[in-house]
């Protein structure tokens, strides 16, 4: 990782490449997650610029307690939650106590609680060992209709890629509402990839 | 109606698993947040039922493809906008040692 020390001794020095490599890594995900918590574009696109300036004038104060990119990504949650509010949008956690509903339909099961039938399986590559190609461009539509506490964690662990517990921390929830959201939120895009496969008969 | 989902995981510690149980458990195992217990049925479960087994294979697939999605990189316009701002912003701030090269 380029984002220990010397790395932001760069920034602070004023080393303008540095500053353009971290715009390149960490831009489109940053505009991802912004995205989850305003209604538009735009607004993630200022939430996204608000962030990037935030950076820079808060470098000298950056006390490196946390990760680099955690302390952007703080940043970004703390600019896209007074947009939201602005937005009159509701934050993803107003939506937290949402229905406890199973991960996989009941009816897959017999009276046994086991599988009915077995479950389809998603399509997958044999050589990359990831899902094929036609699954991977429904990936971020499926996670886009997840409601925003799922979309949001979501994103943060498996897009961004974000430790457990720095998601927590980010988004102020406890370790075991982090895991639940992510559980729910895994289960749904799989479910919203089902159809997609071809079912054996 | 069963509820299989909603039963708490301690209240049968030496049950075997079913599958519709397993499937609630697979973020905990993959998050290893699975106390010891629940992990060595959850194993023993996964070692003789196929159908479980192809779900967690999927659920591991599908964690690893999102972590994939490739992020278009920002346009050349935003960059250079962001790079101006970064000099004339550091510009006011102070002067820090080593600054002035």
């Amino acid at each position: 990782m380029e984002e220990d020390h010397a790395f932001v001794e760069r920034l602070r020095a004023g080393d303008e490449a540095a500053f353009d490599a971290l715009v390149a890594r960490h831009d489109a995900a940053l505009r991802r997650v912004a995205r989850t918590f305003v209604r538009t574009d735009a607004a993630a696109d200022d939430v996204v610029q608000e962030t990037w300036l935030g950076v820079v004038r808060g470098l000298s104060k950056f006390e490196e307690r946390s990760s680099l990119r955690s302390w952007i990504f703080r940043i970004l949650v703390n600019r896209a939650k007074t947009h939201a509010t602005k937005d009159a949008r509701n934050l993803p956690f107003s939506a937290l106590e949402q229905g406890d509903r199973p991960a996989v339909e009941p009816a897959a099961f017999g009276l046994d609680g086991r599988w009915a039938s077995a479950p389809p399986r998603l399509e997958s590559d044999p050589e990359t060992g990831l899902l094929s190609a036609e699954l991977r461009t429904q990936l971020l539509s499926a996670v886009e209709r997840l409601s925003p506490a799922q979309r949001v964690v979501i994103t943060l662990r498996d897009l961004v890629g974000l430790p457990a517990s720095e998601v927590c921390e980010l988004l102020e929830v406890s370790d075991a509402n982090q895991r639940v959201l992510l559980h729910r939120a895994r289960a749904r895009v799989r479910t919203a990839l089902t159809p997609f496969v071809e079912v054996a008969s | 109606m069963m509820r299989w989902w909603r039963r708490r995981r301690h209240d049968h510690a030496a049950d075997p698993l079913v599958c519709q149980e397993f499937v609630e458990l697979v973020t905990d195992y993959l998050e290893g947040k699975l106390p010891d217990t629940d992990r060595t049925r959850f194993e023993a479960h996964l070692a003789e039922c196929d159908g479980c087994a192809g779900y967690l294979e999927d659920m591991r697939r599908l964690v690893g493809s999102l972590n994939l999605v490739a992020e278009p990189p920002p346009d050349p316009e935003t960059r250079q906008a962001l790079t101006r701002a970064f000099r004339e912003l550091r510009g006011d701030t102070e002067p820090r040692d080593g600054d002035l090269r």
